[in-house]
C-alpha cells in the first residue's frame, strides 16, 4: 500500500496482475512462471509503453501491452481551439512525422470546408510528407537496429535525419513541431534554397541507404534475429487492422496513396513494396524499399513543381498577406477576424485518412457551425498496430519481443494521445 | 634465489603490473569510447583535460588529446556516487559479487609473460618477465581462474533481488560455461605444438612463425570464445541493455558497478594478452633477442590491436539471441575446435613417428 496525501494507491495483487495479463491462471498452476513488468521505463519499449510479461524462463507465455502513460488529452484540447490553432496539437501525436499528421488533419478540415488547395501547395505537401516518411523511417531503422544492438546504424541514421530536419527548419522555422500545412494551403511558400537542398538530399541519400544495407541486409546475425520472428499471416494482419508497412510485410497490398489517392498521388509513378513472409525481416525489407519509392516520388514532384500561389484566395479561410494590411481595410478586418475568432466550418462530419509512415492515419472531425471543432478523433496507426503485439509475441523470447516491437514501429505519442 | 626472494620479486613485479593494467583499464574505456565514436560519426568525450596549443595569430587554441582525463573524471564520479542498496537483497552476497568479479580478472595477469629474459637494473628476470615466471601449469591456471569469473556475475544477478538481474545472471552462467569448452579446446592446440603449458615456452615456440598462421581456425575459435567469455558484443546478452535494461548490474551503483566494469575491461586486456601469447607470438618481434625490452612494446602493441578489433566488432554486429548463442557455441564452435584439435594431434603424432617429411 502506498499512501500519498489523502489518496490511497493500492498495489495490484499477483492475481489482479494475472487477470490483467489475461491468462486466467491461478497461482497454483503458474508456480513456475515469472511475471515481469517491462516498462514504462525501459530502453526498448520506444517510449512509455508498459508490457506485462508472463515468462517461462525466457519464453513469453503471455503478454499484455499497458498503455496510457503519455496521455495528454490531445483530442479533447482540440475542441477548445479554433480549427487553425488546433493544428499545433497534431504535431505532438506522432512526433517523428509531424508533417503527416498535419496533412491528415488539414485534409479533413479542407474536406469539411469543401475547398481544394492550389497545385503548388499540393506538390509541396507531397514532397514534405515524403521527406517526413523518410525521416520517420530513418528513426525506425535507427531504433530497430539499436534494439538488436547494431549500434552504429543508429547514429548513421540520425546523421541523415538531421539533414531532413534542417530542410523542415528551412521551410517551417521548426525542426520537429512544424505546423506547416495549414487549412487552405501552407504557412508560407518554401524559400528559394528549398529545391536545391532537396535535390542535394536526393543525390547523396542513395549511397547512405547502401551503407545501411551493407551493415544489415545480409548480416547473418541480423538475419537470424529477424527471420521467422514475429510472424503474422495476411488474414490475421487484416483482422487485427494492421496498416502501413506492418501490413504490407504480410503481403497485403493496401496503401492509402494508391487505394484512395489524395494530393494527386495517382499522378505519380511509384510502387508499393510488398513482402510476403510476414516476419520481422519482411517488415524491415518493406520499409527499406519504401525509402526508394519515396525518393522516386520526391524526384517526380520536384520536376513538376508548378509556380503560383500556395494558398487559396478565399479570405474567409486564409488570412491575407501582410503586405495588404497597410492599404486595405477589408484585409485588416479579415486578418482580425481570422486570428481572433477563426473561420467557421459547416455543420457535419468528415473522415479522411492519409498514409502516414506507420499506416493509415485517419482524422474524424465533426463541425457544428462554430469556429471550433465539436469533436476530433484520430485513428492512429500505432495504436491499432500495437494491439496485434500479443498475437505476434506469444511464445517468443524476450529478445525477440524487442525485435517485434521495433518492427511494428510504434510511437507512444499517437497511441496515448 | 631463495623462496623469500622469489616471493618479494613477485610482489614487486605484481604491484607494477597490476598498477599498469589498472591504468590501462582506465584508458581502455577511453579508447573504446573514442574509437567507437569515430566509427559511428561522433566525436566522443573531449571535455575533460587537454593540452592547449596556442595558434599563431591569436586564433582559437588547438586542443591536443582532448578528453584524456575522462577516465579520472569517471572514476571520481563513480567513487562519490551514492551507493544505494535495494531492499531485500542478500546483503553479504550482494557485496561479495563485485569482488568475485574483479579478483579473477586481476589474478589472470600473474602468468602472462610481458618480455623475455631481461636484466633491469641488475635484477635478472628469467626465464621471462612475469609475476609468476616459469609456471608449468600456466594454461590450466588461466582456465581455472576464468571459470571463477562467472560466480561474480551469477551471484550478482541472484543477490540483487531483481528479475532483470536474475535473467542476466542465468544467461551469464550458461553462456560462460558453454564457451569455456570451445576456449579450452582451442587452447590445447598451441599447447600441443609447443609441447608445454608454460606460456613462456609457448611464446618461444613461435620463433619460427606465429601460431595464427599455423592454426588460424584455433585462433578464430579462441578469439570468439574470448569475446563470449568477456561478455563483449555480439555476445553481451547478460547485460543486454535493450532487453534486460542492464542485466546483472541493474541494481548496482557507484563503485560497486564500477568494479564490474573494471573486471570486464581488465579481462579484455588479459584476454588480448593471452591471444597474443597463444597465437601472435606474445612479446616476440624483430630484434627482440638483441633488445629484450622491446618485448614490452611488442606485446602492448598486440594488445592494443586486439582491443581495437574487439571495439570494431562491437560497432558492427548486432547481438545474438540466447538460444542462437547456445547453438552457436555447442553446434558450431565446439565441433570445429574438437575436430581441429584431433586433426592437429594426429598430424603431430604422424610427424613424430616420421610418417611425414
Amino acid at each position: 500500500m502506498l499512501t500519498s496525501g489523502s489518496d490511497t494507491i493500492k498495489e495490484l495483487t499477483v492475481e489482479e496482475l494475472r487477470a490483467k495479463v489475461g491468462t486466467g491462471m491461478t497461482i497454483e498452476d503458474a508456480e513456475e512462471h515469472m511475471l515481469l513488468s517491462m516498462g514504462p521505463q525501459h530502453p526498448s519499449t520506444h517510449g512509455v509503453l508498459r508490457l506485462l510479461l508472463e515468462l517461462d524462463g525466457e519464453n513469453i507465455v503471455n503478454l499484455a501491452p499497458d498503455i496510457g502513460f503519455l496521455h495528454t488529452g490531445v483530442e479533447k484540447t482540440m475542441e477548445s481551439k479554433t480549427y487553425t490553432k488546433a493544428l499545433v496539437m497534431t504535431d505532438r501525436l506522432d512526433y517523428l512525422s509531424p508533417m503527416s499528421n498535419n496533412l491528415g488533419y488539414v485534409l479533413a478540415v479542407e474536406k469539411l470546408l469543401g475547398v481544394e488547395v492550389t497545385p503548388r501547395a499540393q506538390v509541396i505537401r507531397v514532397i514534405l510528407s515524403e521527406l517526413a516518411r523518410i525521416s520517420s523511417h530513418l528513426v525506425w531503422l535507427a531504433t530497430h537496429a539499436l534494439d538488436l544492438a547494431a549500434m552504429s546504424v543508429f547514429l548513421y541514421c540520425f546523421r541523415e535525419r538531421e539533414y531532413i530536419l534542417d530542410v523542415f527548419e528551412m521551410v517551417a522555422g521548426q525542426r520537429m513541431m512544424v505546423s506547416y500545412f495549414r487549412p487552405g494551403g501552407l504557412w508560407r511558400d518554401v524559400p528559394e534554397e528549398f529545391e536545391p537542398a532537396v535535390r542535394q538530399f536526393l543525390d547523396f541519400f542513395p549511397a547512405k541507404i547502401a551503407d545501411y544495407e551493407a551493415l544489415l541486409k545480409n548480416n547473418p546475425i541480423w538475419l537470424q534475429r529477424t527471420k521467422d520472428v514475429g510472424y503474422i499471416s495476411a488474414d490475421d494482419a487484416v483482422s487485427w487492422g494492421l496498416t502501413g508497412p506492418s501490413l504490407r510485410g504480410s503481403g497485403v497490398d493496401w496503401d492509402i496513396r494508391k487505394a484512395q489517392p489524395y494530393l494527386g498521388y495517382d499522378k505519380y509513378e511509384f510502387d508499393v513494396p510488398l513482402e510476403t513472409d510476414g516476419d520481422v525481416y519482411a517488415r524491415y525489407r518493406c520499409r527499406m524499399r519504401e525509402f526508394w519509392e519515396s525518393l522516386r516520388i520526391i524526384r517526380q514532384a520536384l520536376d513538376k513543381l508548378p509556380s503560383g500561389p500556395v494558398n487559396i484566395s478565399d479570405r474567409k479561410i486564409v488570412p491575407p498577406p501582410r503586405s495588404e494590411l497597410g492599404h486595405s481595410m477589408e484585409a485588416v478586418i479579415h486578418h482580425f477576424k481570422l486570428w481572433t475568432e477563426g473561420f467557421k466550418a459547416p455543420t457535419g462530419y468528415v473522415y479522411n485518412s492519409v498514409e502516414s509512415p506507420r499506416g493509415e492515419f485517419g482524422c474524424y472531425i465533426r463541425g457544428d457551425g462554430s469556429p471550433n471543432p465539436a469533436r476530433v478523433h484520430f485513428r492512429t496507426p500505432s495504436y491499432v498496430n500495437l494491439a496485434s503485439l500479443p498475437q505476434m509475441g506469444k511464445g517468443v523470447f524476450v529478445a525477440d519481443l524487442v525485435a517485434i516491437i521495433g518492427s511494428v514501429d510504434i510511437v507512444l505519442g499517437e497511441i496515448d494521445r | 634465489m631463495t623462496p623469500g626472494q622469489i616471493a618479494l620479486r613477485a610482489l614487486i613485479v605484481g604491484f607494477i603490473i597490476a598498477f599498469a593494467v589498472i591504468t590501462g583499464f582506465a584508458y581502455t574505456t577511453l579508447l573504446e569510447r573514442k574509437l567507437l565514436a569515430r566509427l559511428q560519426a561522433r566525436i566522443g568525450p573531449n571535455r575533460a583535460g587537454y593540452i592547449p596549443i596556442p595558434r599563431r595569430g591569436g586564433g582559437k587554441e588547438r586542443k591536443l588529446l582532448a578528453g584524456f582525463m575522462q577516465p579520472a573524471a569517471d572514476a571520481v564520479k563513480l567513487f562519490f556516487k551514492e551507493d544505494p542498496q535495494p531492499t531485500m537483497v542478500d546483503s553479504w552476497v550482494y557485496n561479495l559479487a563485485p569482488m568475485l568479479a574483479v579478483i579473477p580478472a586481476v589474478v589472470i595477469l600473474a602468468v602472462i609473460p610481458w618480455a623475455g629474459k631481461i636484466n633491469i637494473f641488475g635484477a635478472v628476470f628469467e626465464p621471462y618477465f612475469a609475476i609468476a615466471p616459469g609456471l608449468n601449469v600456466a594454461v590450466m591456471f588461466f582456465l581455472a581462474i576464468t571459470s571463477i569469473g562467472v560466480y561474480g556475475v551469477a551471484l550478482a544477478g541472484w543477490a540483487s533481488n531483481s528479475k532483470y538481474a536474475v535473467l542476466g545472471g542465468i544467461r551469464a552462467s550458461a553462456q560462460m560455461i558453454s564457451y569455456e569448452l570451445a576456449l579450452g579446446m582451442s587452447v590445447l592446440v598451441p599447447i600441443m605444438i609447443a609441447d608445454s603449458m608454460d606460456l613462456g615456452v609457448i611464446v618461444e615456440a613461435q620463433r619460427g612463425g606465429w601460431f595464427i598462421f599455423l592454426q588460424p581456425l584455433a585462433a578464430f575459435v579462441f578469439f570468439v570464445g574470448a569475446l563470449a567469455e568477456l561478455q563483449r558484443a555480439p555476445f553481451d546478452l547478460l547485460e543486454a541493455e535493450q532487453e534486460l535494461s542492464a542485466g546483472y548490474t541493474v541494481e548496482y551503483a557507484g563503485m560497486r558497478f564500477g568494479m564490474f566494469f573494471l573486471a570486464e575491461y581488465m579481462k579484455m586486456i588479459s584476454f588480448s594478452a593471452l591471444t597474443a601469447v597463444f597465437f601472435l607470438g606474445g612479446y616476440r618481434g624483430p630484434f627482440v633477442d638483441q633488445v629484450p625490452a622491446l618485448g614490452f612494446v611488442y606485446i602492448i602493441l598486440k594488445i592494443f590491436i586486439l582491443l581495437c578489433v574487439m571495439i570494431w566488432v562491437r560497432a558492427s554486429l548486432p547481438r545474438l539471441r540466447y538460444d542462437q548463442l547456445m547453438s552457436f557455441g555447442w553446434k558450431v564452435l565446439l565441433p570445429i575446435s574438437v575436430l581441429n584439435f584431433l586433426l592437429t594431434a594426429i598430424f603431430i603424432v604422424l610427424a613424430q613417428e616420421g610418417f611425414l617429411f
